[in-house]
C-alpha cells in the first residue's frame, strides 16, 4: 500500500540525450499539471546542436518544471527530482539536484562504455556516491521493450517509447492523470496508430510499474492553486509573441507583415507566424536579415502593420533599416529575442545585454520606443503595446524578449476578444495644406501636434503622391534640405516625439510603506525578482519593487519613484545595461548592481541573498 | 504587369510625371537622357501616377525617384531590391520599379539582387551601369575593367568585373535586357517590354558618367565604330550585326563574317528560350571590351511570380475567415483549462 503525502509545490527536471525526447516529456508532463490546475513555470534547456553525439554531456537536453498550490513565479532554482536517461544526464545535472533529492535512472544506459564517454571511472550507481540522495534505479529500456512485447513493432521502435515509460512514472508519482497524453500520442501519430498505441501501453507500463513495484513507497499529490478565474492555458513567450502580433493585425485591421530571417532562439516565432495566413498574414523568409527588415519597411511604405523578427546579431545588421525606419518615420515592430552574445557567443542560452544596442545602436541621433516583455504569457500583451507605438507614433518600436522567457512557459488566463484594444489607423486620402499659390496640397513631414506623428499616406492614394528618403527631409514638406536650422530641428522633432510617447505610470509595490531599498528589474527578471522579494518579505524583511516594461521613453513618474528610496538595486543578465541608463538619466539615485552573465536566469535565492546583503549593509 | 490597377482616367503625358523637384545630376549625365525617356514612357503604362511606385537605393542613380511625379522612396545602400519586394508582396495593385546602379546593385547590394530575381518578384529593375562610383567621387566598381586606374587604384583595378547580365541569367532571372542611355527609342521599346512581363525584369542601362568613366560606351555610340560593335537584338530575326553575322560555336556563340557562314548558320534570336545557356552565351559575346554587344531582350520567359504565390496562400486561408472569432478560436484550442 502506498502512503499518500501532500506537498504545496515540487520542481522536477527531466534530463536525457537529445534523442530522448525529453523536451516533449516536459510538455506533457506540463500539460497533466495544467490541468489539474497547479501554478506552473517551465525551462527547457537544450544544446545548439542538433544531435550532438549520443551519450556525450554536451548532447544533454533537459527540462525543468516547478508548480505548486500557490501562484509561482520560477521554474524553480534547484530541482528536488531528476529523472536521469542516461549517465550524461546524470553527470551534467546531479550538481544542480538538491541535497536529499530524488532520483530516477535509466539503468540499461550505465553501461562500461557509457559511463567512460562521460569520464565516469566507477559506476556511480554502485559505488556510493550517491547515497545522500533517494536514488530509484530503474531499468526503463528493459522494462518498456518487455512492456510492448505484444506489439509488432522492431525492438528499436519500443525502446524509444521509454520516455513515456519514464513520464507514466513520474505522472503515477505526483498523480497526474494521462488521459490527455493517451489523446496526444493518438494525434502525433495518426498515421502510425501500432505506434501510438505502443506509447500509450508505455506510458500505461510506467505508471502501473509505480503502483506495484515496492521502490516507491510514496506518491506525492500537489493540490491545485488558487488562481484568478478565468480559462487558462500553458503558454511559451515565443507563442505569446506571435500570436500577439496576429492579434494586434486583428485589433488593427491592418494586414500583417513578417519578414524574418531564421535565427535561434527567434525562429519559432517565424515557425509560428507562417501558420497563422488566416488572419491575413503575410511572412516572408528572407535572404538575409538586412533583406528582412527591409521588406518589413517596404510593406510598411504600403500600408501593413510591418514585423521583423531576430536575435542580437540579426539585429546589429537590421540597424541601418531601423534608421532609415526612424528617418522615415513609418511603423515598424522589431523584436530582438535577446541571447548570450558577443557574436555567435551562447545561442541557446539566455542574456539581457542587447539594451544598450537597442537604445542607442544606431547611427545618428535615432531614437525609437524600446519596450520588455517581463514574462511568457506577457508577450502577448507586450506585442499589442508595441503595434500601438508604432502604428500611432509611426516609429520603430524594438520589443526586448530574451531566450528564458521565449522558450520558458507559464499558464496563461486568455483575454476576452472584447478587450482587446482599438489599435485601427486612419491614413491620409487628402491634401493637408495649401501652397503659397493657393493651391491644395498634401505634405508629408506635416506632424500631429499631440503625437508629432507624420500622415501615411500609402502609396495608391490618388494626389498624394511624395518622395520621401534617408536624406534629411525639410520639415512639412519632406523635400531634401541641407539647412543647418532644419536638420537641428528635426532631429529634436524625432527625439521629442518618442519623448511624448505615451507609457502608463510605473507602478511600485511597497506594502510596509517603510522598505529604503527599491529592487527594479526589467525583462525576464520578473520572475526571479518577485521571488526573492517575497521570500524577504516572509522573513519580515522591508522592500519595495518595480519592474520597468518601458525602457524608452520610461514612465513620466520614474525618477519620483526612485527619489523615495535611499537605494535602488537593479539585477541584470548584463554589466549594467540599465545601471546606466538611470545615472544618465536620474544622477541623484544610487544605483546599486547585480549582475551575471552566465546564459542563465538568476534564481531567486541568489537575488534574495544579494538583496538582503544591500540592505544590511544600508 | 502583374495586378497593377489600370483605370479609364484622362490620359498622361511625360510632363505629369515631372515632379517639382530640381533635378540636380552634373551636366552632361547619362542620366538626364534616361529621366526623359522614363517619363516619356510611363504614360504607356496606362496608369495613374499614384498606382507607380519607385524604389532606389543609394547613389548618383538612387536620386531617380525624387524627379518622378509618382510615389518614391530613395532608401539605403543595395537594399532597394529588399524594400522593394515587401511592397511588391503586400501591394499587387502597384507598379513597382527598382532603380539601381552598378555598385548600388552589383556590390553592397549583390546578395538582395540575386534573390530578387531567382525569386521572380514582380519588381522592375533598372540598373545603370556606368563601370564607375560616381557619388563616391570616382572609385572602380564591380563593373570596372581589370587596371582601370582610379583614385582607389591608382596602380590599376585588380578585381574581375562582373557582366550585370551573366549574372542576372545564373539568379534566374526571367527578364534580362539591355539598353543605352542615349538612344531613347530603343530604351522605350525595352522598357516596355519590360513593364508588360510579369516577374522580375531586370534591365542593364549602359549610361555615361561624364565626370569619372567619360566615354566608357562611346564605341557602343560613334558611328565609325557601333556598326562593328553593337549588334541589336530583334525576336526571330538572325542575328547580324556590320558584316557580322552570330553563329553556334562549341557550347556557346561566335561571331564571323557574314559573307563567310550560310544563312542556315546564324543564330535566329528567340527571348523565350526555356534553356537559360543560349542567353547567357549572348551575354558573353562582350565582355569589358564591348567589342560585340547585343542590346535588347536576351531573356523573357514565364514562371509564376514570387509575390503572387505568397498573396494566393494568404488570401485562400484567410477567405471568409472571421479573424477575431478565429483569434478566440486560436488562444482556446489546444489544451485549456478553467478555473471558477
Amino acid at each position: 500500500m502506498n502512503t499518500v503525502r501532500q506537498l504545496d509545490r515540487v520542481v522536477i527536471r527531466f534530463a536525457g540525450d537529445s534523442g530522448d525526447g525529453m523536451q516533449l516529456t516536459g510538455d506533457r508532463f506540463t500539460a497533466e499539471t495544467a490541468k489539474l490546475g497547479n501554478d506552473l513555470s517551465t525551462l527547457p534547456n537544450y544544446p545548439a546542436e542538433i544531435r550532438a553525439p549520443a551519450g556525450t554531456l554536451p548532447g544533454v537536453s533537459s527540462f525543468q518544471i516547478h508548480f505548486a498550490d500557490t501562484d509561482i513565479l520560477t521554474p524553480g532554482d534547484q530541482p528536488e527530482v531528476l529523472i536521469a536517461m542516461n549517465p550524461a544526464a546524470l553527470k551534467a545535472n546531479l550538481r544542480d539536484l538538491k541535497p536529499g533529492g530524488t532520483i530516477v535512472v535509466n539503468t540499461d544506459e550505465f553501461t562500461k562504455r557509457n559511463l567512460t564517454k562521460v569520464g565516469y571511472d566507477d559506476n556511480p550507481l554502485e559505488d556510493g556516491s550517491l547515497e545522500d540522495y533517494q536514488l530509484h534505479p530503474v531499468a526503463l529500456a528493459t522494462l518498456t521493450i518487455g512492456a510492448l512485447a505484444e506489439f509488432e513493432i522492431s525492438k528499436k521502435d519500443a525502446e524509444r517509447s521509454k520516455n513515456m515509460f519514464a513520464l507514466g512514472l513520474v505522472s503515477w508519482m505526483y498523480s497526474r492523470p494521462t488521459e490527455a497524453t493517451e489523446e496526444f500520442l493518438r494525434g502525433k501519430f495518426k498515421s502510425k496508430p501500432v505506434i501510438a498505441e505502443a506509447n500509450i501501453a508505455a506510458l500505461k507500463a510506467g505508471w502501473n510499474y509505480g503502483e506495484t513495484a515496492e521502490a516507491f513507497a510514496v506518491r506525492f499529490e500537489i493540490p491545485p492553486a488558487k488562481l484568478a478565474a478565468g480559462t487558462y492555458r500553458n503558454i511559451t513567450g515565443n507563442t505569446a509573441l506571435a500570436w500577439g502580433i496576429t492579434a494586434s493585425g486583428v485589433a488593427s485591421g491592418l494586414p500583417v507583415f513578417l519578414g524574418a530571417y531564421p535565427i535561434t532562439p527567434a525562429s519559432d516565432i517565424l515557425h509560428e507566424l507562417s501558420k497563422h495566413k488566416r488572419f491575413g498574414v503575410t511572412t516572408v523568409q528572407a535572404e538575409d536579415e538586412i533583406a528582412a527588415a527591409g521588406a518589413a519597411l517596404g510593406a510598411s511604405w504600403g500600408g501593413a502593420l510591418a514585423v521583423t523578427t531576430s536575435s542580437g546579431p540579426g539585429i546589429a545588421l537590421k540597424s541601418e533599416t531601423i534608421s532609415l525606419a526612424v528617418s522615415l518615420e513609418l511603423p515598424l515592430v522589431v523584436v530582438d529575442v535577446q541571447r548570450a552574445g558577443p557574436s555567435t557567443g551562447m545561442p541557446t542560452k539566455t542574456e539581457q545585454a542587447d539594451l544598450v544596442m537597442a537604445m542607442f545602436g544606431r547611427h545618428g541621433e535615432a531614437p525609437i520606443a524600446v519596450i520588455a516583455p517581463q514574462s511568457p504569457s506577457d508577450c502577448f500583451d507586450i506585442m499589442l503595446e508595441a503595434a500601438r507605438i508604432a502604428l500611432t507614433y509611426r516609429t520603430p518600436v524594438m520589443v526586448l524578449s530574451d531566450g528564458y522567457i521565449a522558450n520558458g512557459a507559464e499558464p496563461w488566463k486568455l483575454p476576452e476578444m472584447a478587450d482587446l484594444p482599438d489599435l485601427s489607423v486612419e491614413f491620409a486620402t487628402e491634401p493637408n495644406a495649401v501652397d503659397a499659390k493657393g493651391e491644395e496640397v498634401f505634405l508629408p513631414f506635416q506632424r500631429d501636434p499631440e503625437t508629432l506623428a507624420r500622415p501615411w499616406a500609402v502609396p495608391g492614394t490618388p494626389g498624394l503622391q511624395h518622395r520621401i528618403g534617408g536624406i534629411e527631409k525639410a520639415d512639412g514638406t519632406g523635400d531634401i534640405s541641407y539647412d543647418p536650422i532644419n536638420h537641428d530641428h528635426m532631429v529634436r522633432t524625432r527625439a521629442a516625439k518618442i519623448a511624448g510617447v505615451e507609457v502608463p505610470d510605473l507602478e511600485v509595490d511597497d506594502p510596509t510603506g517603510d522598505a529604503n531599498v527599491l529592487v527594479l528589474g526589467w525583462g525576464s527578471t520578473w520572475g526571479p525578482i518577485g521571488a526573492a522579494v517575497r521570500a524577504l518579505r516572509e522573513k519580515g524583511v522591508s522592500i519595495a519593487r518595480a519592474h520597468l516594461r518601458y525602457l524608452n521613453p520610461m514612465p513620466r513618474n520614474t525618477a519620483h519613484v526612485l527619489e523615495k528610496y535611499d537605494k535602488v538595486v537593479v539585477p541584470e543578465m548584463n554589466l549594467g545595461q540599465l545601471a546606466l541608463l538611470l545615472r544618465g538619466h536620474f544622477p541623484g539615485t544610487d544605483v546599486v548592481g547585480y549582475n551575471k552573465v552566465r546564459g542563465l536566469p538568476f534564481t531567486s535565492n541568489e537575488l534574495e541573498d544579494a538583496l538582503e546583503e544591500v540592505i544590511k549593509n544600508g | 504587369m502583374g495586378d497593377a490597377v489600370k483605370l479609364d482616367a484622362p490620359k498622361l503625358k511625360a510632363k505629369d510625371f515631372k515632379s517639382s523637384q530640381e533635378v540636380r545630376w552634373c551636366p552632361g549625365c547619362g542620366d538626364y537622357a534616361i529621366l526623359a525617356a522614363v517619363q516619356s514612357f510611363l504614360p504607356e503604362l496606362g496608369l495613374q501616377r499614384e498606382n507607380i511606385a519607385f524604389v532606389s537605393g543609394i547613389g548618383c542613380s538612387s536620386r531617380f525617384p525624387y524627379y518622378l511625379n509618382t510615389y518614391g522612396i530613395h532608401s539605403i545602400h543595395g537594399r532597394a531590391p529588399a524594400i522593394a519586394t515587401g511592397l511588391a508582396v503586400s501591394r499587387p495593385d502597384l507598379s513597382v520599379w527598382v532603380v539601381t546602379g552598378d555598385g548600388d546593385a552589383l556590390s553592397i547590394g549583390g546578395n538582395h539582387l540575386i534573390h530578387a530575381l531567382r525569386r521572380n518578384v514582380n519588381l522592375k529593375i533598372l540598373l545603370f551601369n556606368n563601370r564607375i562610383y560616381g557619388l563616391t567621387k570616382g572609385q572602380y566598381s564591380p563593373t570596372s575593367g581589370p587596371g582601370t586606374l582610379t583614385k582607389s587604384s591608382p596602380m590599376g583595378s585588380v578585381d574581375a568585373p562582373f557582366n550585370p547580365l551573366s549574372l542576372a541569367l545564373g539568379s534566374e532571372a526571367t527578364f534580362v535586357a539591355r539598353t543605352l542611355d542615349s538612344d531613347r527609342a530603343h530604351l522605350h521599346e525595352v522598357l516596355r517590354a519590360a513593364a508588360e512581363h510579369e516577374g522580375s525584369a531586370f534591365v542593364e542601362i549602359y549610361q555615361n558618367c561624364p565626370i569619372f568613366n567619360d566615354g566608357a560606351f562611346e564605341v557602343l555610340k560613334n558611328p565609325d565604330t557601333r556598326d562593328e560593335s553593337l549588334i541589336r537584338l530583334q525576336d526571330g530575326e538572325p542575328i547580324r550585326f556590320g558584316d557580322k553575322a552570330v553563329v553556334q560555336s562549341g557550347y556557346g556563340l561566335q561571331v564571323k563574317d557574314a559573307a563567310e557562314v550560310d544563312e542556315s548558320e546564324i543564330v535566329v534570336h528567340k527571348a523565350d528560350v526555356d534553356d537559360p545557356a543560349y542567353a547567357f552565351a549572348l551575354s558573353r559575346l562582350s565582355g569589358v571590351a564591348l567589342d560585340h554587344t547585343p542590346i535588347g531582350v536576351f531573356r523573357s520567359v514565364k514562371r509564376p511570380t514570387y509575390d503572387r504565390q505568397v498573396r494566393t496562400q494568404v488570401d485562400e486561408a484567410a477567405a471568409g475567415v472571421d479573424r477575431k472569432e478565429a483569434l478566440d478560436r486560436l488562444l482556446h484550442g489546444g489544451d485549456t483549462w478553467t478555473v471558477l
